[in-house]
């Protein structure tokens, strides 16, 4: 490689096929200065002072106060709507119901568009019919929110209900059906997985449950509205505002470019801040009463009106040679739907990925429930599935008589398991090992039961953790490079918490050879380029590809400007890369000429570039997956049966990590949400009325400090060659094994195998 | 009532919350709703220096009160200390829960200084309590955080709060 005076190479332009041989030129840590460092949050200082204003702190001179009244029957019409004392309360503006909302289509539901952002099918406040138990029937507009709370209260709803599918037991019954994955198969088979089950020497085959769990963001749902003509302008709180844009157009019938979603901040999201009936109803709302509308959901409405991560059923099954090679691995079962959602909880995507067997049968189906549209929750699939083949796996060592984690480097795959696409950067192994040794593995009695300390049993157990890599097609990035060397970067993205911004910040440094205040990242808005949703763990390799584009162009453009006086001047784009805040030769970095230069001379004031991401080929061609190999010791209460968590360590495999602080803050953040999948949460849904019971973050118990021992983390740092910068996503797989590797505990401590989640105290007495 | 040091006068409706007094009439939107129903702590406010659930006061009653703010946090000479460590120590992720947390650690440290015993200290008789992880832990866990950012809250409670409990409340 050839360097500068100071010992760094120039960046050039990444690959024009992530799949191919050449790997982006930031993953090489010569090339790079600030990927890698631990750099605080940019907007800091703003959040801990309290100046950052979230969707529902935006406020506008004749603005209305949206309150909602909802459905209490699961099923049925409406036959009487009485809004007359509502209407006539004090300060109240507006009642709009389905007699007088405006004509609107139905939300288009995701994956049916690129752009489609609906996770809810059906029409909003078109009809008399009530499809879930919370569903809204009127929308009340008042001068202020206690006026419109209050006004809610008084309208008089009478129903005819019909029957309703509202217990899981009886959607099972009445028969589960087959599913897709996001648009790919639900159903995944490798040779005659029954029949080797059967031949196996030994075996396990359980059957896992996991309940719904709610996303139980601290900042709910919220939007505020504006109507300037046909054009609308929405404050929200969103993980996809380009696609909640587009749909909220087909919604209303106008041209996408007449609708703008400002979303820069948002107070988590998890998966849940999509585009739901609540920014529908605000803006028809809106639109009905000709004044601003500010909708902020209730916690109630957040629990009844925004769907969760469904219930789950699974069976796993998995034989093995006595000496512990996995000849059939079966992972099959169902998650709850509404006809509405039609969305399947993916809890085989573990199964697909994690160890070699000679036969796998993999499948998830839905059972139809009358019920809110469930949604993606932080993991979907993995979450819930790695509890299951996780547990399944703990309970396969113990009849072995052989340790967990022994097993499961007996059965690391040496190509993707079902499909055999080579695997890219996977290094699995060394995290079992390095996360062992630290935790003190070698120390854990393999004996039930065996360590006990006064009243209390302590155990350890273990998980592999897994989520693939994900880079949805779209994302585009802008450059404008100014003449003073700064330049802006402009993306449809997100930053709902993981540090996005900040870390995006580092990597377009590194890319355009600039210091990271000399870049600013722009975001949050859909008037910006590109097509990215914050979900999959995708953003950092989805921006980052965007980003490479952008600066393929950019390179192009800058060499267009350079004169034959140049040093650069001969130059071809695939030659030169970004060095010192300029252009350098990649083979000879003293032919250097500094971006304000270039165009200085050409008299430009500033240079833009804007590009489309590649298509994401690597998706197809590798077997592309983070891991994690997650540790827990526990102590339960031989007296209560209450579990505390006292130690836990994740060992992560995710590609390069970018920057290491905000990077633990996810790794952590998705175990804490483990721990709370583990011990505590569980929404739940009355089987007789599908009435969510527990709409409230005083019954839905999410963990608190007490509940929090400190979380160790190490992680590989290993670049993933076909990912750009090397990295892959580190914001779900926390969550993943998690849960798995506290009940494995659990069972070490005690002796008890607990199938269903949450591990609550009555299931261990 | 006095906010954040500042005389203010409000014409309420006697159903207002103290919450929503700060946010809609004054403006003042670095106070958080989380739930409207005292169960996340992220409304957390102080009134005459002790803690309080914004969104379980009415506004009426807290005539003649000093209330502080996340907004008021701040000194002459900049942030608190508590605030500098929360980014720091990567105390927050969202942000949404954070000004909650930072009045709710002021009210804390000053109810230890005050030798209040909590449900984890040994000693119920000492005129002081030590503010270790523990107690932390323990006194925090009425405000709720979501994205997980649990290790680094407490850490930077326990970093301003080392030297003494309360010494700068």
């Amino acid at each position: 490689m050839t360097t500068s005076a100071h010992g760094r190479a120039p960046v050039g332009p990444a690959p024009e096929n992530w799949a191919g041989p050449v790997p982006d030129p930031l993953t090489d840590p010569a090339r790079t200065r600030r990927i890698g460092e631990p750099m605080p949050r940019l907007e800091g200082l703003a959040k801990v002072t309290g100046r950052i204003k979230f969707a529902a702190e935006h406020a506008y001179p004749g603005m209305l106060y949206a309150a909602l009244a909802c459905s209490t029957i699961p099923k049925g019409r409406i036959t009487a709507l009485d809004v007359a004392d509502a209407e006539r309360a004090p300060g109240v503006v507006l009642v709009m119901t389905h007699r007088n909302a405006p004509r609107m289509n139905p939300m288009p539901g995701f994956g049916s568009d690129p752009k489609a952002g609906g996770f809810d099918t059906l029409p909003v406040l078109q009809d008399d019919r009530v499809h879930w138990n919370g569903q809204p029937i009127a929308v009340v507009l008042a001068e202020t929110q206690e006026q419109a709370d209050h006004a809610a209260t008084l309208i008089r709803v009478g129903y005819a209900p019909e029957p309703a599918v509202t217990s899981w037991e009886e959607a099972v019954a009445n028969g589960t059906a087959p599913t897709t994955i996001y648009g790919g198969p639900g159903r995944r088979e490798l040779g005659d997985a029954e029949a080797a089950l059967r031949a196996a020497d030994v075996s396990v085959d359980e059957v896992y449950r996991t309940p719904y769990h709610n996303h139980a963001a601290i900042e709910p749902h919220a939007a505020t509205v504006l109507w300037d003509g046909d054009e609308l302008f929405v404050h929200d709180t969103t993980q996809m505002v380009a696609h909640s844009a587009w749909s909220l157009a087909k919604i209303f019938g106008i041209p996408e470019e007449r609708v703008h979603i400002s979303a820069p901040y948002l107070g988590g999201g998890f998966g849940g801040k999509g585009l739901w009936w609540y920014q529908v109803l605000a803006a028809a709302a809106s639109r009905l009463a000709g004044r601003p509308v500010r909708i902020a959901l209730t916690r109630e409405n957040v629990f009844r009106t925004v769907g969760s991560r469904a219930r789950t059923e699974q069976r796993v099954a998995i034989g093995a040679t006595a000496d512990g090679r996995f000849e059939a691995i079966i992972h099959t079962g169902a998650s709850a739907t509404s006809r509405s959602a039609d969305l399947s909880e993916p809890f085989i995507l573990p199964a697909q990925c994690t160890y070699a067997a000679r036969t796998f049968k993999l499948g998830v189906e839905v059972a139809y429930l009358d019920m809110m549209a469930n949604t993606s929750m932080r993991a979907p699939g993995g979450a819930v599935g790695s509890f299951a083949l996780e547990c399944a796996i703990d309970e396969l060592a113990v009849k072995l008589g052989m340790d967990p984690i022994e097993l499961r480097l007996r059965n690391e795959p040496r190509q993707e398991p079902i499909d055999g696409r080579p695997l890219s950067a996977r290094n699995l192994v060394r995290a079992w090992r390095a996360g062992a040794e630290r935790f003190g593995w070698d120390r854990r009695n393999p004996t039930p039961g065996a360590v006990r300390d006064g009243e209390w049993l302590i155990g350890m157990g273990c998980a592999a953790a897994t989520h693939p890599y994900v880079r949805s097609p779209g994302a585009a990035a802008r450059i404008t490079l100014h003449r003073d060397g700064r330049a802006e970067v402009e993306v449809a993205a997100h930053d709902m918490g993981m540090g996005t911004a900040t870390a995006q910040t580092q990597v377009i440094a590194d890319r355009l050879g600039l210091e990271p205040h000399q870049v600013t990242f722009r975001f949050g808005d859909s008037r910006l380029p590109g097509l990215v949703m914050a979900g999959g763990s995708q953003q950092t390799a989805a921006i980052g590809a965007a980003v490479a584009a952008a600066h393929r162009e950019l390179l192009a453009q800058l060499l267009k400007l350079v004169g034959d006086g140049s040093p650069l001047g001969g130059l071809e784009p695939d030659q030169v890369g970004s060095l010192d805040g300029g252009v350098a030769a990649l083979d000879d970095p003293s032919r250097h000429e500094s971006y304000a230069d270039i165009l200085d001379r050409a008299g430009r004031d500033r240079l833009v570039a804007e590009a489309v991401a590649q298509p994401p080929e690597e998706l197809t061609a590798r077997s592309m997956h983070s891991f994690g190999a997650m540790f827990c010791e526990v102590r339960v209460s031989s007296v209560t049966g209450e579990v505390r968590v006292t130690r836990f360590l994740g060992s992560m495999d995710c590609g390069r990590i970018v920057n290491p602080r905000t990077a633990a803050s996810q790794f952590r953040g998705g175990i804490i949400m483990g721990i709370g999948l583990a011990l505590t949460e569980e929404l739940v849904l009355d089987d007789r009325t599908g009435r969510v019971v527990n709409a409230s973050l005083a019954d839905y118990h999410i963990p608190v400090h007490l509940d929090v021992p400190e979380i160790d983390l190490i992680w590989t740092d290993i670049p993933d060659p076909h990912a750009p910068m090397g990295a892959r996503g580190i914001g779900e797989i926390g969550i993943t094994g998690t849960g798995a590797a506290i009940a494995n505990a659990v069972y070490n401590a005690t002796g008890r195998r607990v199938r269903d989640l949450p591990i609550t105290p009555d299931k261990l007495l | 009532m006095r906010v954040n040091g500042a005389e203010v006068e409000a014409a309420v409706d006697p159903r207002t919350s103290l919450l929503d007094l700060l946010r809609e009439t004054l403006g003042l939107s670095g106070t958080k709703k989380g739930c409207d129903q005292g169960a996340c702590g992220a409304c957390t406010v102080l009134a005459d220096g002790e803690r309080i659930l914004s969104c379980l006061a009415l506004a009426v009653q807290y005539a003649g009160r000093e209330i502080t703010t996340v907004e008021g946090l701040a000194g002459p000479d900049g942030p608190h200390p508590l605030q500098r460590a929360f980014i720091d120590h990567d105390g927050f992720q969202c942000g949404y829960c954070t000004p909650g947390h930072l009045c709710s650690a002021v009210g804390m440290a000053a109810e230890a200084a005050r030798g209040v015993p909590s449900y984890v200290t040994a000693d119920l008789t000492a005129d002081r309590v030590v503010l270790d992880r523990d107690e932390i832990r323990e006194r925090m866990s009425g405000n709720l955080c979501r994205c997980g950012a649990h290790n680094g809250i407490v850490a930077a409670i326990a970093a301003t709060y080392a030297a003494g409990p309360g010494e700068r409340a």
